[in-house]
């Protein structure tokens, strides 16, 4: 049985994607076998992220609406032979997608993998509810500024009330906070919220603090997931996350501003 | 149906007449300027729309008797249907006034506070009356108490039916609580309070940290803008003393 973990948020442009991409591959490095499906259906880019952008023949939607099989839509990555792309479609509308049409194909990839991680569209409207909907397991991505902390919260209600395992009154959905682009300095001089301030607001176990890194831009329009980049602080902390969501005790890093010199002449 | 069956049914009886006591929202009119009157109620129940949405409410019009005032009366009605309201009757009106209420197909309700009409301000009373409630009021029944134990996210609502509300989480910004009765909240409160929420003027909200975007009592109500920096933050409780809203630390 696979587990199933949604990155979400609320808002967009948070590094939900970002977040997707790394964490399946962290998975799948770990010898887990992943499949990460993009969920935003006309706003596809998870495949850019991933780097197999050219390789896209069928789609989520294509699946859904039997006109391929999940086996001819599965991309497998290049660099690790456990991870596996469900794209999104860029053509169709959010419309196409379904409940009955998702769990089934969830459903059909739980027997294979491991993990299955949902790439999330922003917003709290179908495409966003429906990657929620199954999930066992929610990534909330969150910026640390207000208004993302409050589309995080919402999503928070929205994940405890409108999700398979709440309507069944099942162990409700496990939430971890993901906090991204964190920048010590900026919140030294009171430009973005600590990482106490977003606790206190979210009350929710944090799973990591990833840090702003110029390498995630560069690494994502190159088609390698950020956690690829090992040199980088971003990739490195979301080489915590998936050890701490794996269970093992890993220090958090990137917090406080204490980069040594050579940190402070190379990092980024 | 058979007419045998039919028989049984007239037999078994479908109906039965009981009593049951209400606390309702009173609309009380000092003034008889149907505009003025509009635009006073329609910015009160902006800022709760929730609160006065469905509600029944009955109106006193007591301080026009007193004054022999006439009021248009069914632009009142219509002013409260507009706003969501359901005026369902009058009381301390004089006879014209209850006349008008008749025709309108509105109840008459016994004038417990009629013997203010010669006393000058109606608004000194009203504790008075907020006591008289209380006494009244059967002892809150435990198993209407709603406990929540996680916190309530940005739009999120829940509504205490009939009882108080205790959460013992935090209630976020953007989230709205509401109780019949009591509301205590034993984590911070950002989000909106609404207590007494059926008229309840005794009710009171208790929290341990006051950090909300709006409180309101039995209808009155106060936006976070105008609350006094030197509560934010602290355990406080808030009740009404002559119909104004009190907050005062723990
Ligand atoms: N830690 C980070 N540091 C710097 N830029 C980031 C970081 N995380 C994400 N970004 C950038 O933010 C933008 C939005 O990220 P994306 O993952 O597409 O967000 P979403 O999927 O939530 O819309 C991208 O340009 C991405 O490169
Ligand atoms: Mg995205």
């Amino acid at each position: 049985m696979a587990r199933t973990i949604v990155v979400t948020s609320g808002k967009g442009g948070v590094g939900k994607t970002t977040t997707s991409a790394a964490i399946a591959m962290g998975l799948a490095r770990k010898g887990h076998r992943t499949v990460v499906i993009d969920f935003d259906v006309g706003l596809r880019n998870l495949d850019l992220v991933m780097g197999c952008e050219r390789r896209v023949v069928y789609d989520l939607v294509n699946v859904i609406q039997g006109e391929a099989n999940i086996r001819q839509a599965l991309i497998r990555d290049k660099r690790c032979e456990e991870l596996y792309v469900l794209p999104a479609s860029q053509t169709r509308d959010k419309e196409a997608l379904s409940k009955e049409g998702i769990g089934a194909i969830l459903e059909q990839l739980s027997g294979d993998f491991e993990y299955i991680v949902c790439d999330s569209p922003a917003g709290i409207e179908k495409g966003a509810t429906l990657a929620m909907y199954y999930a066992d397991d929610a990534f909330v991505v969150t910026n640390p500024e207000v208004s993302s902390v409050r589309d995080s919260d919402r999503m928070l209600g929205i994940l405890a009330s409108k999700s398979r395992r709440a309507e069944n009154n099942e162990e409700p959905i496990k939430e971890y906070l993901l906090l991204n682009r964190y920048s010590p300095k900026r919140v030294k001089v009171g430009e973005m919220l600590s990482v106490e301030d977003v606790q206190e607001i979210l009350s929710m176990h944090l799973l990591g603090v990833i840090p702003e890194s110029r390498s995630v831009l560069s690494s994502s329009n190159a088609g390698v997931p950020i956690i690829l980049d090992e040199d980088s602080n971003a990739g490195q902390a979301y080489a915590d996350v998936v050890a701490r969501y794996l269970g093992e005790e890993v220090p958090h890093r990137f917090i406080n501003d204490k980069k040594g010199l050579l940190g402070r002449l190379f990092g980024g | 149906m058979s007419a045998s069956q039919k028989e049984n049914l007239a037999e078994s009886p479908l109906i039965e007449l009981k009593s049951s006591s209400f606390t309702l929202p009173i609309l009380m009119l000092f003034g008889n300027d149907l505009a003025v009157i509009g635009e006073q109620l329609s910015r009160t129940v902006e800022r709760a729309p929730d609160f006065f949405r469905n509600t029944p409410i009955v109106m006193d019009l007591s301080p026009l008797a007193a004054e022999s005032q006439q009021v248009d009366f069914a632009g009142v009605v219509s002013l409260c249907r507009d706003l969501g309201m359901v005026p369902i009757g009058v009381r301390g009106g004089n006879t014209e006034h209850n006349r008008a209420a008749e025709a309108l197909a509105m109840a008459i309700l016994a004038d417990r506070s009629a013997k203010r009409e010669t006393a000058p301000p109606p608004k000194p009373a009203a504790p008075a009356e907020a006591a008289a409630k209380r006494d009244h009021a059967p002892p809150s029944a435990g198993n209407a108490t709603r406990l929540i134990t996680q916190p309530i996210r940005s739009g999120q609502r829940v509504h205490a039916e009939g009882g108080d509300l205790i959460v013992t989480a935090h209630v976020s910004a953007g989230a709205e609580i509401i109780a019949d009765g009591h509301i205590h909240v034993y984590g911070t409160l950002r989000g909106r309070a609404l207590a007494g929420a059926k008229g309840d003027t005794a009710s009171r909200i208790f929290c341990n940290d006051l950090q909300a975007e709006l409180i309101a009592i039995a209808g009155q109500y106060q936006v976070s803008e105008n609350m006094d920096d030197s509560i934010r933050g602290l355990p406080v409780q808030v009740y009404l003393e002559n119909l104004s809203l009190m907050i005062h630390p723990l």
